[in-house]
């Protein structure tokens, strides 16, 4: 690991300006992604900004029936939080899904949000990834991909966004509250992560020192019936091969609306919304959803391994939009 | 024997340390002034280190040396290993060629691990790349014939006429399959910490299956006598083969120790431990059998491929189960090794067998469906009553009963013929078996018991305890033989001032061992009995020896037990300090009369979402029988752990590297999967009494490995039955099934 | 569990005004690292601590004290920042119980209790656990007698060569005040970040259920 100056913050603002000035800072969280990456030389920040003691960890209701996940609330408390598994079942599920009790317990709403891939190139300093070197190639296009994105690839990188929370988040439509050198600002989360195209370096929205303050969930009521699936190479602790998210409104026989997200597919959490619009106003039928997961992959590009993700991602839709509501 | 205490169920002895945390392994002794070490690794797959720029390294705070091509000492014996097969052939910095992705190149020493681990991040090396042989299949054509593992006859067999056999079969299958490269990955990283006592002494605190093996081969490398070398190794955190032989970083601790003059530490990450501690090699395998139309076997052809390094001839003797597990007269079984710029492969809990009985206990599966029969009918009626390898009786074989028992016990009766045939809401179900096997065979070891005047016992045996229950079932042998209670004695191991033991390979530590032990443990009880019956002041002098009963501690009269001594008085009396025993043992030829093997059965059900393609295991019933059970209860764990293994075989465990660089890309614990406690039902385990006059003095056959043998088979057969698809690579990850 | 009692933070703190002095003979760094937790008067002064330059690249760190308590003892340290948790207390304490099986937040053989939960020690700093409570396997037993999992672990035959028990057993132990629900997959589930290649699994959760099932006293 390389050497680095540590420091304690215990407010918002002046970890935001410590810092936006310092290029080679960055802030420390729950640390389970950071410092896996520090020791394998990905990551090399000169200044760790621990904000771990700023009051930011609250998980509290919104006006507007929504709920705001502080920054710093630990996976395992947003998962186990009673306006979390009432409102949202599908992102206690999907934390409940993620990494270990453990990590868990140590992880936080913002640090997950920054997580980076886990493609195994990225990780290998010893390799080529134009994510960790702009410019340097992309070895896992022809290497080993099996892990990859079918969704939102380019040919500058494949590197599958590993998130399982972010999957509900993207289809709740959550915004992220940040606060920067400029001030505070709302990101939706559409627009939060970004897809990598020549650029696989910049990975999010935020500019250098902004910290995540919360993210905030809107009121759905819809979401009460919710659910994540996640299909993964073992019973657990495993990242997700495939997953989804998935909300299913129905009234008067038909589909009122539906959310979904998928995760383990794409180079960011994705938001099927051509799906969405095929589910809208129809009756709930097999054939429905098979149309809504075909129109989910639409577009998806595989490479020499990871094809099966295409049709597995399809049958998790079809699997959790029939469990939330269709009888098929 | 009368078995008061061998045969029960007793708690492991080190069970109270290791669950205190005070059990200490290789890297958790502290000796002054040690330094740390990290190894820097190429990262091409084929070339010559040109040029390495040490200069940042060397200047970063705290580093006390960096050692590589250039200026790394020379190594008294390394010419004396580089012919002897299955040895690696040292990439310990002696040379610039570069043979493999991620091999040592470098070795930075500094006064903390974590200034040790930065400043090796800062050596910049340039090589002269030359072309790689990366893939197995591209190497077919210029394979070569396997060769024995040290010294072993190379794999393969011929009896009869195979191919004019399999011509002539009414029923007839062939398949190839593939297991892929997998890591052992014992939960404790390798590693050593070396302390030069004086420039001629040397002391190895290090991770190994075999303190006697490690110094035998440190004593010729560094031109030392085996008296000036000493290995400590008391608890190993698992080793399943990778901790067996020796690997460079026992050397390169070595040397860093006597260049800087300092005990240096050297422990793996995780990540170099798919490159540098072996693993078992991929095999490409064939096999084809023919049958009458009753289903007996008339041919068996069984032949492949496996990987090895350039370094080294390692060979995964996969055919031989082939060889010996059914009755059949016409067999053929070869093997050739193909050499690909890959770190050397090496024996992984049931070399050979782990593999060969997935191929084989598959084609046994696909032969019954081809037949239209019960697969465990088909097994029964091609039971072999005796060696069919090489015509010898069996020494004992239970294989039969193993097979009733896991059959009554799973409800295999129950089971359809068909294919996709039970199903319970998403998933689809399905039964599968497989036989299990692996040899018994054992190596020399010697033993030393002494009884101390306070009435305790220390038993010494060298050998090995990897987790697999060594240290209880030794103390408990020890215990019944001197007539104590287990609690009075402490069993000595994993230490080169002990009386040598065997090396923990080939499930053979117990046999080895266990004879030494009892013969020294028994002369300890006939002096004390001695002692007593002409020392004039014991309540037993002048009786018989034959007359006295030693139990619990104290010797008595058989007629009149009240009448006796402890041990502890006799001693005290005789004002001696210690009784001793010394005991030797190694095979009989007589044993070679017959064919030693375990055998068992496993019985799996498998649950197969039928959309999403993931496989749950649900249920396993397995039998053993495998010679004299000394400990039920740690027997019982050793088969549970070896099945379990097994299923991360048959289920999750691949090791891929990239095409072109020839890297491992599943150097981790999130990218190799190893079974987690979610992937793991309740395991059925019973053991078949075997009462084995012939494969040894006390009738163990081992149980480190056979549990493994079999369940890859089983679990895929399983999967056959439940989705009417046959997978033939390993591991059925959920792509293969969609 | 968090607090949802306190008022909603939007995050926007009155800038800080002016900056208390660092106690003489520290640098800013070493006062803020070591000063941060366990006393709130510090913590509050601190809370206006004014931004400093980043070090000037390429200097290697100073040490930093940090003080936490282990098994109930309190510790004081001179760490390099990039001192693990787990190689604090491994490699400075002495401390070797917890075992190091991958360093990457992996195997959970690292597992230890901070403040009462279980986390990963090789995933943290030492330096972040100023004030901390750090429990580890030395200290579950209390003098001869073991702890109830413990014991319970040596029952069932929960262990094979021992490397991962720690982790393990740390992990039950945090478990044990964690929504669980009462079935075994439950308690698989549960305990899935803890690896153990012996496979002593099934031995593991007999273990854990033999104690979550004992009475609650």
């Amino acid at each position: 690991m390389n050497p680095f100056q540590y420091e304690q913050s215990l407010e918002v603002d002046s970890s935001v300006d410590r810092v936006s000035r310092a290029p080679e800072a960055t802030f420390l969280a729950g640390g389970t992604g950071l410092l896996d990456l520090m020791k394998l030389g990905v990551e090399t920040p000169a200044v760790l900004v621990d904000v771990r003691r700023l009051p930011l960890a609250q998980i509290q209701e919104l006006p507007d029936g929504g709920v705001r996940l502080g920054a710093l609330a630990r996976n395992s408390d947003v998962a186990q939080h009673p306006l979390v598994r009432e409102r949202y079942p599908m992102l206690s599920q999907a934390l409940l899904a993620g990494a270990s009790g453990q990590i868990r317990n140590m992880a936080t709403v913002g640090g997950n949000l920054m997580q980076r891939t886990r493609c195994a190139y990225f990780r290998d300093t010893a390799t080529p990834c134009n994510k960790r070197e702009p410019g340097s190639g992309c070895s896992a296009l022809e290497g080993i991909n099996r892990g990859h994105a079918v969704l939102g690839v380019s040919e500058a990188c494949i590197a599958t966004h590993p998130s399982d929370m972010c999957v509900p988040l993207a289809a709740l439509g959550a915004t992220v509250r940040v606060k920067g050198p400029q001030g505070e600002r709302a990101i939706p989360f559409a627009d939060f992560h970004l897809l990598p195209g020549n650029t696989p370096h910049r990975e999010t929205a935020l500019e250098h020192g902004a910290l995540v303050l919360s993210v905030d969930v809107p009121a759905l009521p819809a979401a009460r019936h919710s659910l994540y699936l996640k299909a993964r190479d073992r019973a657990s602790y495993a990242f997700a091969l495939a997953s989804v998210a998935a909300v299913l409104e129905l009234e008067g026989g038909r589909i009122r609306q539906a959310r979904l997200a998928l995760g383990g597919v794409g180079t960011r959490p994705w938001r099927a919304s051509g799906a969405e619009q095929k589910l809208a106003g129809q009756a709930p039928s097999p054939e429905v959803f098979q149309a809504a997961a075909k129109a989910a992959l639409e577009g998806a590009s595989p490479r020499a391994h990871n094809g099966f993700k295409v049709e597995l991602a399809q049958r998790l839709i079809v699997r959790a939009l029939t469990r939330l509501g269709g009888r098929s | 024997m009368s078995s008061k205490i061998i045969g029960r169920p007793m708690d492991r002895v080190d069970g109270k340390l290791k669950v205190t945390g005070k059990a200490q392994y290789a890297a958790e002794y502290n000796p002054p002034g040690m330094a740390y070490a990290v190894i820097v690794q190429s990262t091409v797959p084929r070339g010559t280190v040109l040029r390495m720029q040490t200069s940042e390294a060397e200047r970063a705070p705290g580093v006390l040396a960096v050692l590589t091509p250039r200026n790394t000492p020379k190594l008294p014996g390394a010419d004396k290993f580089s012919a002897v097969p299955v040895l690696p052939r040292l990439t310990a910095m002696q040379d610039s060629e570069v043979l493999y992705n991620g091999q040592p190149i470098a070795l930075v020493v500094a006064d903390t691990f974590e200034r040790a681990t930065y400043a090796a991040s800062r050596v910049r090396t340039t090589y002269v790349e030359k072309a790689a042989s990366l893939k197995l299949e591209a190497g077919l054509e210029r394979s070569e014939p396997a060769l024995g593992n040290f010294g072993m006859p190379p794999p393969g067999h011929t009896r009869g006429d195979a191919a004019a056999a399999l011509a002539a079969a009414p029923v007839r299958v062939e398949a190839s399959y593939r297991t892929p490269t997998e890591h052992h990955n014992p939960m404790e990283p390798h590693a050593s910490i070396a302390v030069w006592d004086d420039p001629e002494h040397l002391t190895l605190y290090d991770s190994n299956q075999g303190v006697f093996f490690m110094r035998q081969f440190l004593s010729l490398l560094f031109g030392l006598p085996p008296d000036n070398v000493r290995v400590i190794s008391r608890y190993v955190g698992g080793g399943f083969g990778c901790k067996a032989l020796p690997w460079p970083h026992q050397i390169m601790s070595i040397m860093a120790a006597k260049v800087v003059g300092r005990p240096v530490k050297l422990v793996l990450t995780r990540q170099q431990m798919f490159s540098l501690v072996g693993y078992r090699p991929q095999t490409l395998q064939k096999v084809e059998l023919g049958a009458s139309a009753q289903g007996k076997l008339t041919a068996i052809r069984h032949t492949g491929y496996s990987e090895t390094s350039e370094l080294d001839a390692f060979t995964e003797p996969f055919v031989n189960v082939s060889n010996m597990l059914y009755a059949c007269p016409n067999v053929a079984t070869s093997q050739r090794v193909v050499r690909l710029s890959a770190s050397t492969p090496t024996f992984m809990r049931a070399p050979g067998e782990a593999p060969g009985t997935f191929a084989f206990e598959s084609a046994m599966d696909e032969l019954a469906h081809a037949l239209k029969r019960d697969p465990l009918e088909l097994r029964r009626l091609n039971h072999a009553d005796k060696d069919p390898e090489h015509g010898k009786p069996w020494s004992s074989k239970s294989l039969l009963e193993c097979y009733r028992w896991c059959a009554e016990r799973f409800g295999w009766q129950r089971r359809s013929l068909q294919p996709r045939s039970m199903r319970d809401g998403d998933a689809l179900i399905g039964w599968g078996m497989a036989t299990a096997t692996f040899p018994a065979f054992r190596m020399q070891a010697s033993a030393l018991a002494r009884v101390m005047a306070d009435g305790t016992a220390v038993v010494q045996c060298g050998a090995a305890d990897l987790g697999t229950g060594a240290y209880t079932v030794f103390t408990q042998l020890a215990a019944e033989t001197l007539g104590m209670s287990p609690e009075k004695v402490r069993m000595e191991m994993g230490d080169t001032v002990l009386p040598p033991g065997g090396l923990a390979g080939g499930s053979s530590t117990t046999a080895t061992a266990s004879p030494a032990i009892r013969s020294a443990s028994n002369e300890v009880r006939r002096k004390l009995v001695q002692l007593a019956v002409a020392d004039k002041e014991s309540p037993l002098h002048g009786l018989a020896e034959k007359d006295i009963v030693v139990e619990d501690g104290r010797l008595s009269s058989s007629q009149d037990t009240a009448r006796g001594e402890t041990f502890a008085q006799l001693l005290t009396r005789q004002k001696l300090t210690h009784v001793e025993g010394k005991g030797d043992a190694a095979p009989d030829p007589a044993e070679q009369k017959f064919s030693s093997h375990a055998f068992g059965s496993h019985f799996v059900e498998v649950r197969v979402d039928e959309a999403l393609g993931t496989v749950r295991v649900s249920r396993i019933v397995t039998a053993m029988g495998a010679g004299r059970i000394l400990n039920p209860k740690t027997a019982r764990s050793q088969i549970q752990g070896g099945v379990i293994f097994g299923l991360g075989m048959a289920l999750t465990e691949e090791t891929l590297r990239d095409p072109r660089l020839g890297r491992v890309m599943t150097a981790d614990f999130a990218e190799y999967h190893v079974p987690v406690h979610a992937d793991v039902p309740d395991i059925d385990v019973h053991f078949v009494e075997e009462h084995d006059p012939h494969v040894n003095p006390l009738g163990i056959k081992g149980i480190g490995e056979i549990g493994t043998t079999g369940i890859a088979a089983a679990v895929a057969n399983a999967v056959f039955h439940a989705t009417g698809k046959r997978v033939r690579e390993l591991p059925i990850t959920l792509d293969k099934l969609l | 569990m968090t607090d949802s009692k306190q008022p909603l933070s939007d995050g926007s703190a009155p800038a800080e005004a002016s900056s208390p002095e660092a106690p003489e003979g520290t640098t800013r760094r070493e006062f803020i690292a070591t000063a941060t937790v366990g006393s709130a008067l510090l913590l509050e002064a601190c809370r206006h601590a004014p931004p400093v330059e980043g070090p000037p690249p390429g200097t290697a760190p100073a040490e930093l004290e940090v003080t936490f308590k282990v098994n109930g003892q309190l510790q004081t340290l001179k760490v390099d920042p990039r001192t693990s948790l787990l190689d604090a207390l491994r490699e400075r304490l002495g401390l070797t119980g917890t075992k190091k099986g991958c360093d990457h937040g992996q195997c959970g053989a690292c597992t230890v209790l901070v403040d009462g939960r279980r986390e990963l020690s090789c995933l943290s700093l030492a330096v972040m656990h100023q004030g901390a409570e750090v429990s580890t396997v030395e200290g579950l037993a209390q003098g001869d007698t073991l702890h109830p999992l413990q014991q319970a672990f040596i029952e069932q035959d929960a262990l094979q060569c021992g490397y991962c028990t720690s982790g393990q057993l740390m992990s039950a132990v945090g478990l044990m005040s964690e929504p669980c629900g009462a079935s075994d997959d439950d308690v698989r589930e549960a305990m899935s970040g803890n690896l153990c290649r012996c496979s002593a699994y099934p031995n593991i959760i007999a273990a854990i259920q033999q104690v979550r099932r004992l009475p609650k006293l």
